[in-house]
């Protein structure tokens, strides 16, 4: 789409975008440990699996479509 | 789709009337997350602004979209956050027939844009749906289409605006003048600044959080209920009255289901008329597909666009469905929305709020900002087109460079966005006006389909034919919608039943100025002269050569992957029978 511009790839924005929820959340849910939410399931730990993919799926994303120099 | 957003908006209204406390209170994870998807979409719109100096640019994208971009983008322009909740809140009460709106209400056609239609688009090089008009009709009927398209998208910003304020108002306890201010300003801003780059960029990103917002209420219902076995059994104790579960089983009358519509309703006027005419001929979604990069592109996006959309029901009709199963208490009508009660309309924002701790709930909030400001971006970037291109270029301005179009462009999206704040202010004061809209905006297309169907596919179309067909097909449909408002018993006549709602109403009425639609331009094209075979070519079937795709592996071609969405469609509707 944008390589012949040197435009930044919509994929890498999404990557960024991903990896910094994916971290939000993922803390969040560590802190959950000690502060449980009251929501319906909350002993899964949703936000600590959930925050994982979207930072396993952020990160990729972020280095497969990184920019680069050459 | 726009056409669900009336009774959900609506209802809406009711609700922020009736509702005192907001349903859902965030923590500092979700307000982080709520800024940074603030700062990425401005970001982005900044970071693109170098890169649309010309029309084709800032309109178009460059025209160099692939497939994937421009699929997803189409898909997401119409995945609004009211499409969300309010098709959520018709699973809650109609049950799995509110997924006929995703499947026989969009595959088909999409499926038919991109091997049948698209084709045509794109070879005419048109920047617009109103500019193919004028290629193949001339300038009144393209006058007559880009005058209607652009009203209506501004009031439909200007409502969507409004509904979307009191969503944040009712679920969040935001004021409705920040929701309404400071989204419509982050939208002005990118979209002057990065034109369709922008609105297409922040489309995808949208896709992906609406995706990741919403996916865990499906997941974590399933796992609560005990899989969809498990859903259905308590579903059947909760409300063993009513079957929720059944696409077509209960469509053999219009008593038979609580929609009140009969099976010839959905197929033909829904399956065909309605929804042909918004995947076909809305500029709002096609203008995504005539941004891909070639015409295998162009075929292919919508055609890709098609298996997403057939997966929307899993985190719509899945989270109503849920609610109907898991809620501990019965979810009423807005208008009865009583001390302690909750509305239909609710229903994600409560499966949301009971499953999603801090941060997950950002994620979910986020995702409904997503929707509503990117269907925003998507409705004031078509008008900046057209306005344009169709409407300006035409008439006022002719032959001026191509950066002063740029300009043009840029400051009629940030006019745009204010006329749609002062609609919304508007709605805010005369409520009834947002029936009205939504309804011209039907009467508009399903006549318009006809139109540009048979100026495809008919070469015996004539200029006179197209724009007389389109006009008394739109004078017929606001006719009929008049007729049953003045004389309610009229319903029977134009929805073939007594028994009818007004969702069948919609159905029939748009199926009826189809008919007129196609019967005028047949009739008045064999009365007048057709257009010359040669200035065809590029514009319709039989006069142009379509480039050929036999060098492409099976598995490369557009047509390949259009029959297995269109088999995985049928056993869709097999499996939900």
């Amino acid at each position: 789409m944008s390589e012949s511009h040197g435009m930044v790839p919509v994929w890498f924005f999404v990557g960024v975008i991903l990896l910094i929820y994916g971290v939000v959340i993922l803390a969040t849910g560590l802190y959950e440990f000690s502060h449980p939410p009251a929501t319906v399931l909350a002993y899964l730990h949703p936000a600590i699996w959930w925050g994982a993919l979207l930072t396993v799926v952020g990160g990729v994303y972020v280095y497969v479509y990184l920019p680069r120099k050459s | 789709m726009s056409f669900p957003l009336s009774f959900c908006s609506l209802a809406l209204l009711a609700a922020d009337r009736q509702t005192a406390s907001r349903l859902i209170s965030l923590h500092s994870p979700d307000i982080a997350i709520i800024a940074v998807y603030f700062a990425m979409v401005l970001g982005i719109g900044v970071y693109l602004r170098r890169y649309t100096k010309r029309g084709e640019d800032f309109f178009l994208a460059g025209r160099e979209m692939t497939a994937w971009v421009a699929g997803l983008s189409f898909v997401s322009a119409n995945l609004g956050a009211l499409e969300l909740m309010g098709w959520a809140a018709a699973t809650y009460q109609y049950g799995i027939l509110a997924a006929h709106w995703y499947w026989i209400g969009a595959i088909p056609a999409m499926l038919f844009l991109g091997i049948i239609m698209m084709p045509f688009y794109y070879i005419s090089k048109t920047h617009s749906v109103p500019g193919f008009l004028r290629l193949r009709y001339g300038e009144s009927a393209r006058a007559l289409a880009a005058t209607m398209f652009t009203f209506m998208t501004l009031f439909m910003a200007g409502i969507d605006m409004y509904a979307m304020a009191l969503v944040l108002k009712v679920v969040l306890g935001w004021d409705i003048n920040f929701s309404i201010w400071v989204s419509s300003i982050t939208v002005a801003v990118y979209v002057a600044l990065g034109g369709l780059f922008a609105a297409i960029f922040n489309e995808v990103l949208q896709f992906f959080l609406i995706w990741l917002g919403a996916l865990l209420i499906p997941i974590l219902g399933l796992m609560e209920t005990g899989g969809w076995s498990g859903l259905v059994a308590r579903i059947h104790q909760n409300f063993p009255q009513g079957d929720y579960t059944h696409l077509w089983r209960t469509m053999g009358s219009f008593a038979g289901n609580p929609m009140g519509i009969h099976w010839t309703g959905i197929v033909f006027g829904l399956g065909f008329v309605i929804s042909f005419g918004y995947w076909t001929t809305d500029f709002l979604v096609v203008q995504r597909i005539l941004a891909a990069k070639d015409i295998r592109a162009a075929k292919l996006a919508p055609i890709l666009g098609s298996y997403f959309k057939m997966a929307v029901p899993f985190i719509v009709i899945l989270p109503g469905l849920l609610g109907l199963a898991v809620l501990p208490f019965k979810l009423v009508p807005a208008s009865a929305v009583g001390p302690g009660q909750h509305s239909y309309n609710e229903v994600l924002p409560l499966m949301l709020a009971r499953y999603c701790g801090p941060g997950l709930l950002g994620l979910g909030i986020t995702a409904l900002i997503a929707g509503f400001m990117s269907g925003m971006a998507g409705n004031v970037s078509a008008f900046s087109t057209v306005w344009t291109y169709d409407l300006y270029r035409s008439f006022f301005k002719k032959n001026a460079a191509d950066d002063h179009y740029v300009k043009m462009g840029r400051w009629c999206t940030i006019l745009g966005v204010l006329i749609s704040i002062g609609t919304a202010y508007l709605v805010m004061q005369f409520a009834s006006i947002m029936d009205y809209v939504q309804a011209l905006f039907s009467f508009f297309i399903a006549p318009l389909f006809g139109t540009v169907v048979l100026g495809m596919l008919w070469k015996r179309a004539s200029p006179a034919g197209g724009f007389w067909g389109l006009l008394c097909g739109t004078v017929s449909s606001i006719g009929m919608w008049a007729l049953v408002r003045a004389n309610p018993h009229m319903l029977a006549y134009i929805a073939l039943s007594s028994n009818a709602k007004p969702m069948a109403e919609n159905m029939y009425r748009a199926l009826w100025s189809w008919i007129v639609c196609v019967t005028v331009t047949v009739v008045v094209s064999l009365l007048t002269s057709p257009k010359p075979v040669e200035e065809l070519t590029g514009l319709v079937y039989g006069c142009t050569e379509l480039p050929s795709e036999g060098h492409l592996p099976l598995w490369k071609r557009p047509i390949f992957w259009a029959a297995v969405s269109l088999v995985i469609f049928l056993l869709l509707q097999w499996i939900f029978w």
